[in-house]
């Protein structure tokens, strides 16, 4: 099978434009004859379900949180980018392009990214336009901020709550368009899987939470927007039910999977206290504007870190990347804190932790100007830790935190089961081989207001749809799947808990396809996954019914899909043999300790193919072709 | 009249109400309370000042008792629908339930209430009409103040509404700013200070006759 | 650390309920409250028994999902906090604790310690949104809006929509809730057009979902995870009687559009 990407002819600059002028477009009158099916109500879904609805479309929307405005996409802390260049620092479409694709390591497609760059304008405005609350100047302008990767202030933020604030204002628009009847909103409902009738997605099949009842749900379009799988590490910082079973189930139906081993590990997070934790915090990136990172330069130093001089301090960041400094990237970041932690010279009791210090700037601005910018941040931090870190350094360590890989879809955000589309952290359209911080909303809003309710249009304008009932023994044969998965699962009345598998295979995941890799690690990773996904098929232990709401049955089912899962991103990790962003594999990197890409072999999509039960997936290859930018390695020095 | 039910169908219009009526009663009672106070001016004073009222100021009296019936009557009924939507909104209670910051005061507005509507009625048979009291006389407020207190259960009846009242305006006084949407913002809502000078004084302004009959300064 | 739990137990809205005890033993002092039933849950599945149910997600204080009246006061003993920034250090080793749901004829116990907060959601389709659709917003900078007015929008639009509000009122009132909204897009330019239109869905909408009125008992605002001030509950009411004053007669074409 062969990817098209349907990247539009013509120059950077025009494709979008030309390609919206190309696309086919359903008549208004005509629009309410078409039923499409969004799945998720995070930044993407919210968005695209209401947008699409306003368009006139007829839109259900489907989310497994009691209410949408609960997605994962609520958490986000720092900021969303746009190239507005309201501060004059001489940004443009251009740049935020180019940042974006640097800081992907050079492995995203450039026309999508350009097209990214290119709405993120429009995005800043549709959102101030409903009520979100960027913070603001005194004169009323709207202020920015810096944020890793980029040497120009181009981030929009809303306090530490940005992706709160965003999402309720897609959850508003939502909201408005459920009361108008116009969206159909089904709550505590999990899809399980998508319906092709004829190779075309029709529809999802979908559990009610409440009752465990399983139906099919029938449309023209099928939308997924169900985020990202960084929690097949089971500790990330991602919302404790975020799972990859919309993405996995459409994979097992023939929806190309693409570089699923490309994962964020995120430089500022609260280190592991133990065992008992269930996830990880993620400190916001905007706390480098103004903290230094450092270590010890002795081994196993426990002195208060008040007590070691400057002359026995590393500020590591600063003295590997002096441009960059404390910005670096974040798979930069984490990477050098991970090299001082091997050393030895990490701190806190489990030694897997580096100083995040705020003594300088608070020194040089006041407690109180750190107040204003960090306090809630701090507040969290003191929460959780019992540390007060206006007094003492933090401590950070790096966690998951996002997922670049996902379905693989075309420019028209398209997978490759016609009629399926996959929008935000769910794709793996725009970041590469690593994301910038504060790009990731801007992509969730771009696909759902801006990208799919164009090109959406296009797929139905040209789709010759047949009628189908849920009479069609292809609906019939999902649905019966889909209700034999939940009988097996109650069935095996094993002796452990998902919880505990999931924690095993978190703890492969982290060790062995985690910050760095090799060839060893990804192959007994995968002989131990096998054996996990064994041992969980006979000794899952899920009590109750499935004729119910079961907390224990949910979890099962993710963590089912989670296993599989892990074992195609090490294997996805372990065919990728060079280092880029995310991806740092330890056979391959510069004499420094820099990842080594090799852009002669690996300057690809790597996407694979579902081939059935205990057959070797297929590896798609999608080229990546470089107009615009001239592939360079990446340098933050 | 559309709007006008559609408002008094809401909670916040019904309760917008209380606060209307309630406030009316506020002034009625710090009139009512340094009109009181005269007493302690002696006989004539206080005689003289029913006198007034009941004479020149006749039909001002009139216009007022109509206001403060129809105040009473809308605020008690108010105070009966809401009392009933909030309890209907938990039907099952906390096993529970530890209350953090409300006051006493609040949580007692509603039997505070109940006491307040009972000492009413009571009141006015008492010192208006005087069916319940032992040596009425029509016009000669002092002596049926005298006369009145001196059954000593009345007195200590008048004592407890009082505190009942002032708890009552301690939370209202405040809450019904509030309810009206007149209040300042404020940093810390829950203080208060004014509402308490106010709830000392008016409680203990009225609770000065009775006691002072009580304890004999007044005769 | 080891505790006593008396947790709520419920089999589905229809089933009655009643307070179970279970004993949580070795919990680390580091350990959230969720993670605390966490670990009671896990013992629960491996002796194949229904774990405890209770709605969580973020587990950081943002999503609201997380909703257990702990000791009688919802969310539990910190300030400022939802039920999943509640650590163990916060209680007595040995300590006996009563873990509720949210009590509200609003919302409806689904099993355990979830209860069904859809009200809320209702209250927001019934107009707590700007009517801006997708497509012609202007420039972001056009409308100045000062940083006063921007930072008040902020501190109501933070609600998280948990509930605790409603679980603490003792009238059982979504007013905080409700306000925080209406605040939120009062005091911002583009909600001007809708605001006194909004104020009177929102209310009348929070009334249809049967809950209580505010009698300002101030409970809401010391549970509210985000700590969102009574005051807006005020502003509200200005707004609610300012719309009761002024309101144009409702014609056909304003229907248009509901
Ligand atoms: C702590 C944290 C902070 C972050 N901060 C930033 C930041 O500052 N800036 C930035 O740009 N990015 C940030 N990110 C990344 C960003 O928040 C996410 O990538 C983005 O919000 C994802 O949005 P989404 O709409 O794709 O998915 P989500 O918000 O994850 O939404 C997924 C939706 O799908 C539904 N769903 C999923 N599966 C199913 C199913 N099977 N059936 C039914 N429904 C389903 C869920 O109910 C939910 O509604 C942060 C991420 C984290 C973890
Ligand atoms: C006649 C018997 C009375 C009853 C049954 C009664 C009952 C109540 C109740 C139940 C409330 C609380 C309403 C709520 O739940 O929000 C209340 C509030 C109030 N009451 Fe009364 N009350 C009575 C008399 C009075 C009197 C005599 C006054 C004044 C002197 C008064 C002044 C107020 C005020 C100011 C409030 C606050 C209203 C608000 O917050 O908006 N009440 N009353
Ligand atoms: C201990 C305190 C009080 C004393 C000594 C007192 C005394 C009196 C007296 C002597 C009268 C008759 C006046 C006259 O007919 O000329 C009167 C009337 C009245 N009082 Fe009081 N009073 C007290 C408290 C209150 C309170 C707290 C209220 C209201 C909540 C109240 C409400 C009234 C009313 C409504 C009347 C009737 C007025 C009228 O003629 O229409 N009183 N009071
Ligand atoms: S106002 Fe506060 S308590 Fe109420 S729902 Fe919002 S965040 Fe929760
Ligand atoms: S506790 Fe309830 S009574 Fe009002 S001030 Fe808060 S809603
Ligand atoms: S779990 Fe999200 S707020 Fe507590």
């Amino acid at each position: 099978m062969e990817l098209k990407s349907k990247i539009p002819a013509g120059p950077l600059e025009q494709k979008w434009d030309s390609h919206r002028f190309n696309m086919k477009l359903v008549n208004p009158a005509n629009k309410r004859k078409y039923h499409v099916i969004v799945v998720g109500a995070g930044l993407a879904g919210a968005s695209a379900a209401a947008t699409m609805s306003e368009l006139g479309y007829r839109v259900s929307c489907f989310v497994y949180h009691d209410s949408p405005r609960r997605a994962h996409s609520i958490a986000a802390q720092g900021g969303i980018n746009a190239a507005k260049n309201y501060q004059n620092d001489g940004d443009s479409v251009r740049r935020l392009f180019y940042d974006t694709i640097k800081g992907g390591d050079f492995r995203a497609r450039e026309a999508n990214v350009y097209r990214l760059a290119q709405v993120s304008v429009n995005i800043i405005d549709q959102c101030v336009a409903q009520g979100v609350p960027f913070a603001r100047e005194y004169g009323g302008l709207l202020t920015n901020r810096s944020f890793g990767g980029a040497q120009v202030s181009r981030t929009f933020y809303a306090r530490g709550q940005t992706g709160q604030q965003l999402l309720l204002g897609a959850y508003q628009a939502l909201e408005k368009q459920i009361g108008r009847g116009a969206i159909t909103m089904h709550t505590l409902t999990e899809m399980l899987d998508v319906v092709l009738v004829d190779g075309v997605a029709r529809g999802i099949v979908a559990r009610d939470l409440r009752t465990g009842a399983i139906t099919t749900h029938l449309a023209d379009a099928v939308v997924l927007a169900t985020g990202g799988y960084g929690n097949v590490f089971f500790l990330s910082t991602n919302a404790k039910q975020s799972n990859v079973t919309a993405t996995w189930r459409a994979y097992k139906r023939g929806a190309a999977f693409a570089n699923p081993c490309f994962t964020q590990i995120h430089p500022t997070c609260i280190p592991q206290a133990g065992d008992h934790q269930s996830k990880l915090t993620l400190m916001s990136e905007s706390l480098r504007n103004d903290g230094r990172c450092w270590a010890p330069v002795k081994k196993g130093d426990t002195r208060n870190p008040r007590d070691i001089p400057e002359s026995e301090r590393d500020y590591f960041l600063e003295r590997k990347y002096p441009s960059f400094g404390n910005l670096a990237p974040r798979d930069i970041a984490s990477r050098a804190a991970k090299e001082v932690c091997d050393e030895g010279r990490g701190v806190g009791d489990t030694g897997l932790g580096v100083f995040l210090d705020f003594a300088e700037a608070i020194k040089r601005l006041g407690e109180q100007a750190i107040r204003e910018r960090y306090g809630n941040l701090f507040e969290m931090y003191e929460r959780i830790t019992d540390e007060n870190p206006y007094q003492q350094p933090m401590r950070i360590y790096p966690a998951v935190h996002y997922t670049m890989g996902g379905t693989w879809v075309d420019y028209n955000l398209m997978s490759t089961i016609p009629g399926l589309h996959v929008l935000g952290e769910a794709n793996f359209s725009d970041h590469g081989a690593n994301r910038l911080g504060a790009s990731a909303l801007m992509q969730g809003l771009a696909d759902g207001y801006f990208v799919i309710p164009v090109t959406i249009g296009d797929y139905l304008a040209q789709a010759k749809l047949a009628p189908v009932t849920l009479e069609h023994p292809e609906v019939r044969a999902a649905e019966a799947a889909a209700n034999e998965r939940m009988k097996r699962l109650i069935s095996i009345k094993g002796k452990r808990s998902a919880d505990s598998f999931h924690r095993d295979l978190g703890k492969v995941m982290w060790d062995k396809c985690g910050m760095a890799r090799n060839t060893e690690s990804l192959t007994t990773a995968i002989q131990e996954i096998g054996a996990l996904k064994e041992e969980f098929w006979r000794n899952v232990s899920v009590p109750g019914s499935d004729a119910d709401l079961n907390q224990a049955l949910e979890k099962a089912n993710r963590v089912a899909d989670f296993m599989e899962l892990g074992e195609l991103m090490c294997r996805d990790a372990l065919e990728r043999e060079e280092s880029c962003g995310g991806h740092f594999r330890t056979e391959h990197q510069t004499p420094d300790g820099e990842a080594l890409r090799n852009d002669d072999a690996f300057a690809h999509v790597a996407a694979w193919q579902y081939q059935g039960e205990g057959a070797s997936p297929a590896r798609l290859v999608e080229p990546l072709t470089f107009e615009s930018v001239q592939l360079s390695q990446r340098s933050y020095k | 009249m559309n709007t006008l039910l559609t408002f008094w169908r809401s909670t916040i219009g019904k309760k917008v109400v209380m606060g209307v009526t309630g406030l009316i009663g506020l002034g009625f009672v710090i009139g009512h309370m340094a009109g009181n106070l005269q007493a302690f001016s002696g006989a004539e004073k206080i005689d003289a000042y029913g006198a007034l009222l009941h004479g020149p100021l006749h039909e001002i009296v009139l216009v007022a008792r109509v206001v403060l019936i129809a105040a009473v009557i809308l605020h008690v009924v108010a105070a009966y629908q809401l009392t009933m939507i909030s309890r209907a909104a938990r039907p099952i209670d906390y096993a529970a339930r530890k209350p953090q910051v409300s006051t006493l005061a609040s949580r007692t507005l509603r039997w505070g209430g109940v006491l307040l509507l009972v000492f009413i009625v009571f009141h006015i048979l008492h010192f208006t009409i005087g069916s319940v009291h032992p040596a009425f006389v029509e016009g000669k407020v002092y002596q049926n103040l005298a006369s009145g207190f001196e059954v000593k259960w009345v007195a200590v009846f008048y004592l407890v509404a009082m505190i009942a009242l002032g708890m009552h305006l301690f939370h209202g006084a405040w809450s019904s700013l509030r309810t009206l949407g007149l209040a300042q913002q404020k940093t810390e809502p829950l203080r208060r200070y004014l509402p308490i000078a106010l709830a000392v004084i008016i409680s203990s302004g009225f609770a000065a006759i009775p006691l002072a009959f009580l304890l004999g300064v007044l005769k | 650390m080891n505790f006593t739990l008396k947790v709520w137990r419920q089999a589905s809205t229809a089933s009655t309920g009643r307070l179970e005890t279970y004993a949580a033993k070795n919990i680390p002092s580091d350990a959230s409250f969720l993670e605390m039933i966490d670990i009671v849950n896990m013992n629960l599945e491996e002796e194949g028994k229904e774990p405890i149910a209770f709605a969580h997600d973020c587990r950081e204080g943002i999503c609201g999902s997380c909703s257990m009246m702990i000791d009688g006061v919802a969310h539990g003993p910190v300030k400022g906090a939802a039920t999943c920034q509640v650590h163990m250090r916060t209680f007595q080793d040995g300590q006996e604790i009563t873990v509720e749901p949210w009590r509200s004829v609003a919302f409806p116990v689904l099993k355990d310690l979830i209860t069904d907060r859809s009200a809320l959601d209702r209250i927001i389709q019934s107009g707590g949104y700007i009517s801006a659709p997708t497509g012609g917003a202007r420039d972001a900078n056009e409308i100045l809006i000062g940083k006063e007015d921007a930072d008040a929008a902020m501190d109501a639009a933070v609600c998280i929509g948990c509930g605790a509000c409603v679980a603490a009122c003792p009238n059982g009132s979504a007013s905080l809730f409700t306000a925080a909204k209406l605040s939120h897009l009062a005091h911002l330019p583009q909600g001007q057009p809708e605001r006194y239109r909004r104020v009177e869905l929102m209310v009348a909408q929070m009334d249809e979902e049967h809950f209580g009125h505010c009698t300002l008992f101030g409970e809401c605002q010391e549970a509210c995870p985000k700590q969102i001030s009574i005051d807006v509950i005020s502003q509200m009411n200005r707004d609610f009687i300012v719309a009761a004053a002024t309101k144009k007669p409702v014609t056909a074409s304003s229907l248009g559009s509901g």
